[in-house]
């Protein structure tokens, strides 16, 4: 019982040393994972130790496996600790090789936009639709009928030579190129059920030349209710509610004496427009009044029973003020940079 | 209408200071809207002068001036610019002779234009002055020569401030007459508004001259067609002055007041009758009474008869023209212009004042007719109060008997035809029940009687006749309207209506908001352009050459006289303005309708005036009368739709920008469109697509994508690859889903796979993804086309489709056998339609 145990401690620490220096000695990943056969499986040192074990004497089974096992496990610890740092590394590498200039970022799809005379209507029409009026729409090339007749312009009114109206040939044909929304004032009422409280946006025609403040085509949105007991206060309490969405809560509104054929009274409106460039101040909003009895006869409506209220203003000339647009051109021209700058919000 | 201050003074108290910015500050109050004000603009030492002597030069460049000696100030005196009582000033003018009393601008004075006089060297003299013309002044155009003040009846003091002789120190305010207050073209109207603004009180000029009416002359009126049933005239008054003096100067103040007002002084006679009209606003006609043949008939004008008017233009009339004529025919266009054969000259001694009222309609049919808006014819449109034309008769009499030296006769005539004013039933509380103002029965009588209004109180409310000048006040809505204008627009109180529950933006609304703002989150910018175009533009996109597209009557420009049947030609106009300014790679798009013409023509004869609603019958055929005008969206694309960048190569627009746009517009709202290879006008034949939907069993065309015709492209200066779409809105709102109904979306795994197929050239790839797809089975969950291989190693006439697989079962985790089972079958289905072949 003098033999010796052929395993010795400095045999399997030796072999323990060999690997751990060919662990530390892998310069990366993929000679770390080439050496595992030799420095933790099955060409390894100490796994030659271990396969010595069985054919030992008993008495010294246990304590070479106790001794070859905690060699492994140490070995196995270093390997991995020695595959973790070496992913890391490589990881790390990777991601500085892949570093760019972000502020270099290119534009790999199209940035669009909407016209801002188009969201403008579409903006009104939701502060309306908001109060619970709807959004009522009609043809640009309307019956003469529509756009003057029926809205209490007698065929011989000086006020219908005043509209600088564009015709459709043959002139037999009665059409004209709308030169305001009111026509759809007299659809509505003719098409709904009272009371009616409607908006209606749209693109009129006047025979006017392009210049800075004129086009021949322009946009204007126009608010109609009818009702029982309808009054110019409520005319009043609705442009100033509208005003003071568009413009902020100090926006007032202040009406001035005028003459429409389609309202009585009529009256001009002018809006305190505090965001405005260079200071608060009035300006020329539109036009407004108490329907003419006659535009409600000439849709059925008994005006002894039902009053109603209209008023209107020019899109382009809201967007003039409110945006600080200078020139109509820029409106008109479809240059993209003007939309661009709106994206789809104003 | 222009309002000389000092006139307007005599009719109402004006404040100490007053402009015209405070005169129009009031006005704007009650309804007269700001135009801008007017003044000579002549300021600083404008005096009498006197020739005293002149040495007449020749000059080299073949003038001749006059070097003259002038007195400016009386002798001894320092003149108004503090210089000597005689200055030496070169003249160019040889109107004038020793002695003459001329207006002398001493340095320091600036004439309108900012034209700033100082003594100047010229012609080798130092001119110290300038003797000014009457255009220099703007008092008229005369410019032949300079003013000689003895010409104008005055002879003042040397070294008198001749503005004050002249009146150049006369200012107006101009404000907007609405086409209701007709009254209001006049000084006297004016003056009544002033007062009702300020509560000042008014005098009113009708009394400024009242001569008893002449008699014994005779007019006929002769109205044979009258229009719309009324009365070619209304009153009819002529006065007849005998021994005038044409030739004498209208007074100085006479001339800065119409100047002011806006009208030019052309004589004696000429001005009185314009000056009447715009103190009263009774237009007033002037005839030579020796050159009229005969009396007065007023009449409409025959077939065929012309006429010379007072411009020298010889007119052919309308048979529905009133004219005035004597026994040699038409000697005037009633109410618009005077004619020429009775026109009154310098010699005149004998003057026929004609002061009449005619019918606003035929008035202003004959003055549209003819061209000729005048300051009449402006008058008459809007009405003439009837009740004022024997005073403005009057009133030209005592201006020619005062200023003209003439004598009134007896001749004369006054027929009155005017119906009177119907009163009005004002109600009680109509004008608080419309306005929210609580107005007192004695605030309305008050406001009403203001305005010329005689008020009657009965039971429950009020009988207004209304004053003549008004004939607008015809309905208790215009009486209430003069209620809160004169009582003030600032006592309406505020509140707002309640609407009934609203039913939100309808589905079509909704839907085009959807397209527009899924084109514009997808890269693509929105543009809005005008409706007109050519002919020639029409035609461009038109599968039928023949279309009729709508034409207007009086377009701005000739080639832009026609409505736009598609969107795509104003796009083009819109890229390449664009581009012409650098823009290059361009996805724009524009929503709005285009103009297809009417099923039936004209049909406003039947339809009632306006004041009643049209039968269902009428409206249906005035439905009919109205063109098509369906909605569209369309696009065009330039340029690169990725442009060079870091890392990116440039990717070119194509067909498939425009394709994939449609698409993003009809997905929105949630329909799929399918693509088939057409060859749509003008659109490149082999890059090109017609685009459709199937609904139900139907087949809808949408529209059409593709690339331009590259000819086309570079003929609107376009670089040769433009891609475009249009499609057709409302046929896609049409077959848009109400509901989107959702699938199943099924959580087992998938099993892909990929398949190529060998077929022919000609296979659309889109028919071979949809065979695959009915073939496979509704295992197949998805396929791509992922590539399209016409390399050198496939065999002639044929290319290689390969398309990206998913399969997948809703209620297991299918096999690989089982999806290779479920595309076989796709292959076969694949090989009966095309004799595609499965490519290993």
């Amino acid at each position: 019982m003098s033999a010796e145990n052929p395993i010795t401690q400095a045999a399997v620490d030796e072999a323990v040393q060999q690997a751990l220096s060919a662990i530390a000695e892998a310069a990366d990943l993929a000679a770390l994972k080439a050496s595992r056969g030799t420095t933790v499986g099955e060409q390894s040192a100490i796994a030659a130790l271990n396969a010595l074990v069985k054919n030992l004497p008993n008495e010294f089974k246990a304590p070479s496996g106790a001794m070859i096992g905690k060699a492994r496990g140490q070995l196995n610890a270093a390997f991995a600790e020695r595959e973790a740092a070496l992913f890391e590394a490589e990881e790390h590498a990777k991601l500085a090789a892949e570093a760019v200039d972000v502020t270099a970022a290119g534009q790999p799809t199209r940035i669009g936009a909407r016209h801002p005379l188009s969201l403008l209507q579409d903006q009104i029409a939701d502060i309306f639709i908001g109060m619970g009026w709807e959004i009522a729409e009609g043809p640009e090339v309307e019956s003469e009928w529509f756009n003057f007749d029926a809205l209490n312009f007698d065929e011989d009114h000086p006020a219908r030579a005043m509209q600088d109206t564009f015709f459709v040939e043959p002139v037999e044909s009665h059409l004209v190129l709308r030169t305001h929304t009111s026509p759809v004032q007299v659809r509505s009422l003719l098409e709904r059920e009272l009371p009616v409280y409607v908006l209606c946006p749209g693109r009129v025609f006047r025979t006017d030349e392009l210049d800075a403040t004129h086009t021949p085509v322009f946009h204007q949105v126009e608010g109609l209710a009818v009702d029982k007991g309808l009054t110019m206060a409520d005319l009043r309490g609705t442009l100033e509610h509208f005003a003071r969405i568009m413009f902020g809560p100090d926006a007032q509104i202040r009406l001035r004496p005028s003459f429409f054929p389609f309202t009585e009274p009529s009256a001009e409106l002018d809006v305190w427009h505090p965001g405005a460039k260079g200071g608060a101040r009035w300006v020329e909003w539109g036009g407004c009044g108490m329907v003419n009895p006659n535009v409600l006869r000439a849709a059925g409506i008994d005006p002894e029973v039902y009053t109603g209220f209209a008023f209107g203003m020019g899109i382009e000339r809201t967007l003039m003020f409110r945006n600080d647009v200078r020139d109509m051109h820029d409106m008109v021209e479809s240059d993209v940079r003007f939309s661009e700058q709106f994206g789809v919000t104003l | 209408m222009r309002v000389p201050l000092s006139w307007l003074a005599e009719y109402v108290d004006l404040p100490a200071g007053a402009t015209p910015d405070t005169v129009m500050a009031e006005l704007v109050k009650i309804g007269l809207e700001e135009e801008g004000s007017h003044a000579f603009d002549v300021t600083g030492p404008i005096v009498v002068g006197e020739v005293l002597e002149f040495v007449e030069e020749p000059q080299s460049n073949g003038k001749t001036i006059r070097w003259c000696q002038v007195r400016v100030a009386p002798e001894g005196h320092k003149a108004a610019d503090g210089g000597a009582d005689v200055r030496g000033i070169v003249c160019g003018a040889s109107n004038f002779g020793v002695g003459d009393k001329v207006v002398a601008c001493l340095p320091g004075s600036v004439l309108p234009g900012g034209f700033e006089i100082s003594p100047r060297e010229t012609y080798g003299h130092i001119s110290d002055g300038m003797m000014a013309s009457a255009r220099e002044l703007t008092l008229s155009d005369d410019h032949a020569g300079i003013i000689r003040l003895s010409e104008m009846g005055l002879d003042p003091k040397v070294g008198t401030d001749a503005k004050e002789i002249l009146h150049l120190d006369e200012t107006a305010a101009e404000v907007n007459v609405t086409p209701d207050r007709g009254y209001c073209f006049s000084i006297r109207g004016i003056a009544r508004e002033y007062a009702h603004a300020t509560g000042t009180a008014f005098r009113d000029p009708k009394s400024n001259a009242f001569i008893e009416g002449g008699s014994g002359y005779e007019v006929t009126i002769d109205d044979v067609a009258p229009i719309r049933e009324r009365n070619a005239v209304d009153r009819f008054v002529v006065r007849v002055v005998k021994g005038i003096d044409a030739t004498r100067p209208t007074p100085a103040w006479m001339v800065a007041r119409l100047k002011m007002a806006g009208m030019r002084s052309i004589s004696l006679v000429v001005d009185i009758t314009n000056y009447t009209m715009l103190e009263l606003g009774q237009p007033i006609h002037a005839y030579d009474f020796d050159k009229v043949r005969g009396n007065l008939i007023v009449r409409r004008a025959k077939a065929g008869e012309t006429l010379k008017t007072l411009d020298c233009q010889t007119r052919k009339l309308h048979i529905e023209d009133l004219v005035i004529a004597d026994k040699s025919g038409a000697i005037g266009l009633a109410g618009v212009m005077g004619g020429e054969s009775t026109e009154v000259s310098s010699a005149t001694t004998n003057i026929l004042i004609e002061s009449a009222v005619f019918d606003p309609i035929s008035v202003a049919r004959t003055a549209r007719r003819h061209k000729l808006p005048s300051e009449a014819s402006k008058r008459y449109e809007r009405g003439v109060d009837p009740r004022m034309a024997d005073n403005a008769a009057a009133r030209v009499v005592q201006l020619l008997e005062v200023h003209a030296h003439g004598a009134a006769d007896g001749l004369g005539a006054d027929i009155k035809l005017a119906a009177e004013p119907k009163p009005v039933w004002l109600p009680q509380n109509f004008a608080t029940e419309l306005v929210g103002v609580e107005y007192t029965a004695e605030e309305i009588k008050e406001v009403l009687t203001e305005i010329g209004c005689v008020v009657a109180t009965v039971s429950d409310g009020y009988e207004v006749n209304p004053p003549t000048w008004r004939p607008d006040l015809q309905h208790k809505t215009d009486l209430v309207e003069e209620i809160a204008r004169i009582t003030g627009y600032d006592r309406i109180p505020t509140r707002l209506p309640i609407a009934p529950p609203g039913r939100g933006l309808t589905a079509t609304q909704k839907q085009r908001r959807a397209i527009v703002n899924a084109l514009a989150g997808s890269g693509h910018v929105e543009v809005l352009t005008y409706p007109f175009v050519s002919t020639e533009q029409n035609k461009m996109f038109a599968a039928d050459a023949k279309q009729v597209a709508l034409k207007l009557a009086n377009a701005l420009q000739e080639d832009a006289n026609e409505m736009r049947v598609s969107l795509l030609p104003g796009l083009i106009d819109a890229a390449r303005r664009n581009f012409s300014r650098g823009l290059t790679d361009l996805a724009i798009f524009e929503e709005g309708s285009v103009f297809l013409p009417a099923k039936a023509i004209g049909a406003n004869a039947s339809l009632p005036a306006g004041n009643a609603r049209p039968t269902a019958a009428q409206l249906e055929a005035l439905v009919q009368t109205i063109p098509s005008q369906p909605h569209r969206v369309a696009g065009i694309f330039t340029g690169n739709r990725v442009p060079q960048q870091v890392g990116i190569a440039a990717v070119e627009s194509s067909f498939e920008d425009a394709i994939h746009a449609a698409r993003i517009a009809a997905k929105s709202i949630g329909v799929n469109l399918e693509v088939r290879q057409a060859t749509p006008v003008n659109f490149h034949p082999g890059r090109s697509a017609e685009l459709f939907v199937t609904h139900g069993k139907e087949e809808f065309v949408i529209g059409v994508a593709g690339e331009l015709d590259p000819k086309l492209a570079i003929e609107n200066n376009l670089p040769r690859r433009v891609a475009a779409f249009e499609i057709n809105l409302d046929v896609l709102y049409e077959v848009a889903p109400k509901v989107i109904q959702a699938a199943h979306i099924g959580s087992m795994p998938a099993a892909t796979q990929d398949l190529s197929l060998e077929v022919d050239l000609a296979v659309p790839a889109a028919q071979v993804l949809a065979t695959i797809q009915e073939g496979a089975g509704e295992l197949l969950e998805h396929i791509v086309l992922v590539d399209d291989y016409r390399g050198p190693n496939m065999p002639g006439g044929k290319k290689s489709l390969t398309f990206a697989l998913r399969f997948r079962a809703e209620d297991r985790t299918l096999t690989q056998v089982e999806a290779s089972e479920s595309r076989d079958e796709a292959v076969t289905l694949a090989h009966e339609r095309f004799g595609a072949t499965l490519r290993a």
